[in-house]
């Protein structure tokens, strides 16, 4: 009875596989819930910060802030978002391959480029793949403060205004529903240009203290809350992927099981039918 | 009725305020901001301290904000602060404990950064006591 004895070990160890997918899977459902509710409650300001810009872009501001004007692109920056951990599917591949496409395009246009990551999977990535890395952070956990990302954000603002870069981009996975993540590229800088604002009035905010630092202070903040929602909208992302995945790797626990328990069986039941034979033959010949 | 304005009050973490007012007074780097409807448009740097709003039955509401930016369009008010909160759910104690801190943290200041860090918090928590006493006073008014 060796065969059976290896089956039955090898069941024992799929069960046991089992019993930790399901875990996480029930683990990532409850921290997605809790991180679609941050993304949420992040949005109002998100929201409101965009309409005081679009605003601001149909103003006719005597000063002219460098974050509203496009100029050449020379050099392309890319603030790459991903997860800390594995184990969530395709989740950041799908980011990588789209990212990894579309900076290839930008090379062969003769435009260089800038990573900066979030998540130690993207540096690991970028590590391997190559790229000019400047700046990454990560393990930032379940819960992002502002501040763990304002490292990165102030790198990738001080190489804009040296002009070492003339375009900023973030590289996320938006969440549209617990099934779906889509990978999204984005640009924040310079601000989208708005077409019609030669026509509006020639009307312009009255500042306080002064325009240069009131609008050095929203274009911050606006980065920092466009950045910081997509960190937000990731880690709801991961943990979606997540329990995705490991729901399949569940399922294929189980049906890896019950293969195993039919050979188990039918070994068994072939070792008592040849012992029986055995033993009646011999009575036969007695 | 009196004419009314839309007021948003957002911080990173949450939308506290959404709704309409007659009047709003902020506290902006250049000393106190009243805000009625057609207000020229605006931008400016918010200190920390209390907004307080007047909605359309002449009731007060007090908020606190710790910095941030305002944004005022004739007809909308957008608060963008750093972290917001209701005046009545400040702490009073633990304003005052923080007070503290940073008082004896700047007395005994053992780098630059600390010292700033901790001037901040105190400007903060100063800000925090100063509009717990305004809502005290108005209620004791009322």
């Amino acid at each position: 009875m060796s065969a059976g004895k290896e089956i039955r070990t090898k069941i024992r160890s799929i069960q046991n596989t089992r019993k930790i997918t399901n875990a996480m899977e029930m683990v990532a459902a409850s921290k997605m819930r809790k991180a679609q509710q941050r993304m949420d409650q992040a949005r109002p300001y998100a929201d409101k910060i965009r309409q005081v810009i679009r605003h601001l872009a149909h103003a006719n501001p005597e000063y002219r802030h460098s974050y509203l004007e496009a100029r050449e692109v020379r050099r392309v920056g890319y603030i790459v978002v991903s997860s800390d951990r594995g184990l969530c599917g395709g989740l950041n591949n799908n980011l990588f391959r789209q990212l990894v496409r579309s900076m290839k395009a930008q090379e062969e246009a003769g435009i260089g480029v800038d990573v900066c990551t979030i998540g130690s999977r993207a540096s690991q990535f970028f590590g391997r793949w190559g790229g000019n890395l400047v700046a990454e952070t990560s393990q930032i956990g379940d819960r992002p403060n502002l501040q763990d990302v304002v490292g990165p954000i102030q790198t990738m603002l001080e190489r804009f205004d040296n002009g070492d870069i003339d375009e900023l981009r973030v590289c996320y996975n938006t969440f549209v529903n617990a099934m779906t993540q889509r990978p999204t590229e984005e640009t924040i800088l310079p601000l989208p240009q708005q077409e019609e604002a030669e026509t509006s009035h020639g009307w312009d905010y009255v500042y306080e203290p002064s325009a240069p630092e009131v609008l050095d202070d929203l274009l911050r903040r606006y980065v920092e809350s466009v950045i910081y929602q997509s960190v937000v909208e990731n880690i709801a992302c991961e943990q979606a992927a997540r329990m995705v995945a490991m729901k399949a790797a569940s399922d294929n626990a189980d049906k890896l099981i019950d293969e195993l328990q039919l050979a188990y069986n039918k070994a068994r039941q072939a070792a008592i039918t040849t012992e029986l034979t055995e033993i009646i033959s011999g009575a036969a010949a007695v | 009725m009196a004419i009314t304005m839309h007021v948003d009050i957002v911080s990173a973490e949450e939308s506290v305020f959404s709704g309409t007012a007659s009047f709003v007074l902020a506290r902006s780097s250049d000393g106190e901001l009243g805000v009625m409807p057609r207000h020229v448009p605006l931008l400016a740097q918010l200190q920390p301290g209390e907004v307080m709003l007047r909605d359309e039955f002449d009731e007060e509401h007090f908020y606190y904000a710790s910095g941030g930016l305002i944004e005022v369009q004739p007809h909308v008010v957008t608060v963008l602060a750093d972290t917001a909160s209701r005046a009545r759910d400040l702490d009073e104690a633990a304003a005052q404990q923080a007070k503290k801190r940073a008082e004896q943290a700047i007395e005994n200041r053992s780098g630059d950064m600390d010292y700033a860090r901790a001037q901040a918090e105190l400007v903060e928590a100063a800000a925090q006591l100063r509009t717990i006493q305004t809502l005290r006073r108005r209620k004791g008014q009322g």
